[in-house]
């Protein structure tokens, strides 16, 4: 069984090389608080093939480590954006910032004034 | 900072009409004060905050929830300003001179109730050690209601711990999490460990984890030492106090290479002047001497992520108490005058080594290797015990995730040798007990963590152990937020242990008591192994009062005793020892108030209640000297810093035990024959501190100011050699009210 897997990795060499069982990543995630701290960590935590997800709440970056086989940068940013984050580029849809909790409004200029 | 913006989060926008507080912020310490601008002002708890101007003004609507108005900036000291009136305010903010200082900008706690943790978790750090002089471990719980410090004879002076009405065999007290106060160090260990040598205190109730091992039942302590890295370069305390007791500490931390640190803690104390008050010709408190060293190395390689840890100790400490007449060298098994020589010497050599591999943060593995050896030689009057016991000990964990971080788990096994070898009876008639005892053990730990609303560690552990057999021990702790700041906590576990019953209740050979040990085959003494099941609910809500953190714990744990070794001292000429046959069990039931009361002013009051019962051969009964209510109080002030770090501190804590039930006297004759009940007993401790500098701090307190106790501790004092002598009927102090004074001195 375990020379058969040996042999169908090898085969379909071209698509599973370099995928690193624990790949790193590192990428801005806007927010401004400890609860959004929560909700972008467990967002990323809850996508499978996410090892390790801790944010920053000074530098608001993100840092990850993955199973490249079980998931990709774009699922794991995707799951981000659904529960309301921005990244450096890409802006949350508006229904889940919407969502977000008074304080953790982030677009907001009185809100970032106040943490 | 973090602290506040979590606090911001739990109060919702409020927004009415409101006047404005307008103010004007300056940098202090500057011969012409100089504006402050980009400093944040707020309200504390609130979400109404604003930034100071180009000229440090700053205009912020009043708040109705709160009247506190924090100030903070950057670089310098957070100041928290009361408003009772709104009318404009200048204030002067003083610069830190470190700036990888922790920023505190809620008051920070010297003792913390977990309420993210899946146990019951109270740490004591460094703060609340101060909060009395605290010359050893045992009594650093003073301050703290979750721990109790019983007397446990009228002779040694010896304090005890109990935990949810249970002593301190039943509770697994580690230092550097290695299970250290136990064995032939249990009854006198935790004043083995001088104050000062310790950095904080965990303290958790319930069976806890099974990686700290499977003699726990009612509770774990773990003390964490000083370490050479952070610890100060010079420390200096010297103690005085008028009970005639004298302590010096000095510790010297020097860093070798970048990596390698190494401390020496030196510590020594000793009572060379006798007191008897109560004029019952016996020593109040006895004279003592003691001699405790330890050289601490420290390996550090954050790039590697290597910690390593090396510690040597020794200790030598010699107790004589007796009648005052006492001369060792005349008297030593005469019947001229009573006396004791308790003297122990004990070394202790451990190491731990842990790596994090820096790639996979989540990964980690954590070794250590103890051994130690402890030598007691002692006799009380005309009996003797000896006891030596050998220790080594050997743990290793592994701890990594599942799948991702939300899922940990810790595995591991270990290993233990105990070696023991006693010297029990009348010095003319002894008695050799010699076991080995070796256990090896795997665990396994899961822990699950949602981030939010629920914390659960479930684990489980298979033993071997040549005197206690082959068994499993599971144990679970639970953590569930229904609402804001508020915590729900189950636990449920068993334990189990071999109970040592001479080193355990060496207070009985102070006495004309006779042992009588129930010999039923066993392989302890001829006695099974303890075993029993702890459950436990509690509960913890924050919230604020008047404007001000406060919060609620109430808890309720049970014990439940499959087995137990039955101490049985309802007959007043001896004190047998027989295997459980029915029922033994401990329900305590807590609750906790902790209140900032005003600025600097912390309140804490407790409430325990105990209901602790075994069957003896003669019926079911309260549990002898185990008061069933408790009140505690303490009440701490501290006022504010000035630029230099200097201010004052001012502690107090108060203690009340209802009656307790005193074994059975009612076989002796009439003048030999004690009440029921106790009386109650209720004392007050007070500390003040002036803290001059960070370097420097002088403290002055007294202990038992009222001045209670105990009329005649000693019952047949009149004629210790008689049938009637017993020096174990202690419930409260002995000593009466001592006053005690002392300088702490810091390098850094």
């Amino acid at each position: 069984m375990k020379k058969l897997l040996i042999l169908l990795v090898l085969l379909t060499g071209t698509t599973s090389f370099a995928q690193n069982k624990n790949a790193k990543a590192s990428f801005e995630v806007k927010g401004v608080c400890e609860m959004c701290q929560t909700r972008i960590e467990k967002a990323c935590l809850k996508t499978k093939g996410v090892k390790i997800a801790s944010w920053d709440v000074k530098t608001h970056q993100l840092k990850l480590v993955y199973n490249e086989k079980k998931t990709d940068l774009k699922t794991i940013k995707k799951a981000i954006l659904n529960v309301g984050h921005d990244l450096k580029d890409v802006m949350a849809p508006d229904e889940a910032y919407n969502s977000l909790h008074g304080c953790c409004k982030y677009r907001d200029e009185e809100v970032l004034k106040a943490h | 900072m973090k602290k506040i913006i979590t606090l911001l989060l739990f109060i919702p926008f409020i927004s009415v009409a409101q006047e404005q507080l307008n103010g004007r912020i300056f940098i202090a310490n500057e011969e012409d004060p100089m504006p402050l601008a980009g400093a944040n002002v707020y309200w504390l708890h609130t979400t109404i905050g604003t930034v100071t101007d180009l000229d440090g003004n700053f205009s912020i609507p009043s708040s109705k929830d709160s009247k506190e108005l924090i100030i903070s900036y950057v670089g310098f000291k957070t100041d928290t300003l009361k408003i009772n009136a709104i009318k404009p305010i200048h204030h002067y903010l003083h610069p830190t001179n470190n700036l990888d200082e922790v920023e505190v900008t809620t008051r920070k706690k010297s003792t913390l109730i977990s309420f993210l943790n899946s146990q019951n978790l109270v740490t004591m750090n460094s703060e609340e050690l101060l909060k009395s002089a605290c010359c050893n471990l045992c009594e650093s719980f003073e301050t703290n209601p979750s721990i109790d410090v019983n007397y446990a004879d009228a002779l040694t002076g010896t304090r005890q711990i109990k935990m949810l009405g249970l002593t301190s065999p039943y509770i697994l007290t580690a230092i550097e999490s290695v299970p250290t106060v136990r064995g032939a160090a249990q009854m006198y260990g935790l004043s083995f460990v001088p104050g000062t040598w310790v950095e904080s205190i965990q303290i958790t109730k319930g069976t806890g984890s099974v990686i700290s091992g499977f003699e726990s039942i009612a509770g774990q302590i773990n003390a964490k030492l000083q370490k050479p890295v952070e610890d100060s370069k010079v420390f200096v305390n010297i103690y005085g106090a008028g009970n005639g007791r004298f302590e010096l500490n000095t510790h010297l931390n020097t860093k070798i290479t970048d990596k390698l640190y190494t401390g020496l803690f030196l510590h020594g104390n000793i009572r060379d002047t006798g007191f008897d008050r109560n004029k019952d010709s016996f020593l109040d408190i006895p004279l003592a001497k003691q001699v405790n060293l330890m050289n601490r190395w420290q390996y550090v390689d954050l790039d590697k992520g290597v910690v390593s840890f090396l510690n040597v100790r020794y200790l030598n400490d010699a107790k004589q108490a007796g009648q005052t007449s006492y001369n060792p060298e005349a008297d030593k098994f005469s019947t001229n005058y009573w006396g004791s020589d308790i003297d122990t010497k004990r070394l202790d050599v451990s190491g731990k080594l842990s790596y994090a591999n820096q790639d996979l943060t989540y990964q980690n593995v954590d070794i250590q290797v103890n051994f130690s050896t402890h030598n007691q030689q002692s006799y009380f009057g005309r009996n003797v015990y000896n006891i030596n016991h050998n220790n080594f000990y050997t743990r290793a964990i592994y701890s990594s995730i599942l799948g991702s971080s939300l899922h940990k788990f810790k595995a591991g096994l270990n290993f233990s040798y105990d070696h023991y070898d006693e010297t029990v009876g009348v010095y003319t008639n002894t008695m050799d007990y010699e076991r080995n005892e070796n256990s090896i053990g795997v665990f396994f730990e899961y822990n699950y963590d949602d981030l939010e609303n629920i914390n659960l560690t479930a684990g489980i552990r298979i033993d071997n152990s040549n005197l206690l057999g082959t068994f499993l021990t599971p144990r679970l702790n639970m953590r569930y937020t229904p609402w804001e700041q508020a915590s729900f906590k189950t636990s449920i576990g068993s334990g189990r242990r071999s109970s040592n019953i001479f080193a355990e209740n060496q207070n009985m050979f102070a006495s004309s008591r006779l042992v009588n040990l129930l010999n039923s085959g066993g392989k302890i003494y001829g006695l099974d192994p303890e075993i029993a099941w702890n459950y436990g609910i509690s509960f913890l809500q924050g919230f604020n009062l008047f404007g001000r953190e406060a919060d609620l714990a109430v808890d309720f744990y049970r014990t439940d005793f499959k087995n137990q070794v039955v101490v049985d001292w309802e007959n007043p000429s001896e004190v047998s020892f027989y295997n459980l046959d029915g029922e033994s069990y401990a329900n305590s039931f807590q609750t906790e108030l902790n209140y900032n009361f005003l600025e600097g002013v912390d309140l804490r009051l407790a409430y325990k209640y105990y209901d602790v019962k075994t069957q003896y051969t003669s019926g079911k009964l309260t549990k002898p000297l185990t008061p069933k209510h408790r009140f505690f109080a303490n009440a701490a002030y501290k006022t504010k810093m000035n630029a230099k770090g200097g201010h004052w501190k001012f502690d107090t804590t108060y203690n009340w035990l209802g009656e307790q039930r005193f074994p059975s006297t009612a076989g002796n004759p009439e003048q030999y024959r004690l009440t029921d009940y106790t009386p109650t007993v209720g004392t007050l401790n007070v500390q003040i501190t002036k803290v001059f500098a960070k370097s420097f701090e002088v403290y002055v307190g007294g202990e038992n100011i009222t001045n209670e106790r105990i009329k005649s501790p000693i019952m047949g004092a009149d004629d210790p050699f008689g049938n009637y002598f017993d020096t174990t009927f202690v419930y409260g102090p002995i000593f009466g009210s001592t006053y005690y004074a002392g300088l702490r001195y810091r390098l850094n």
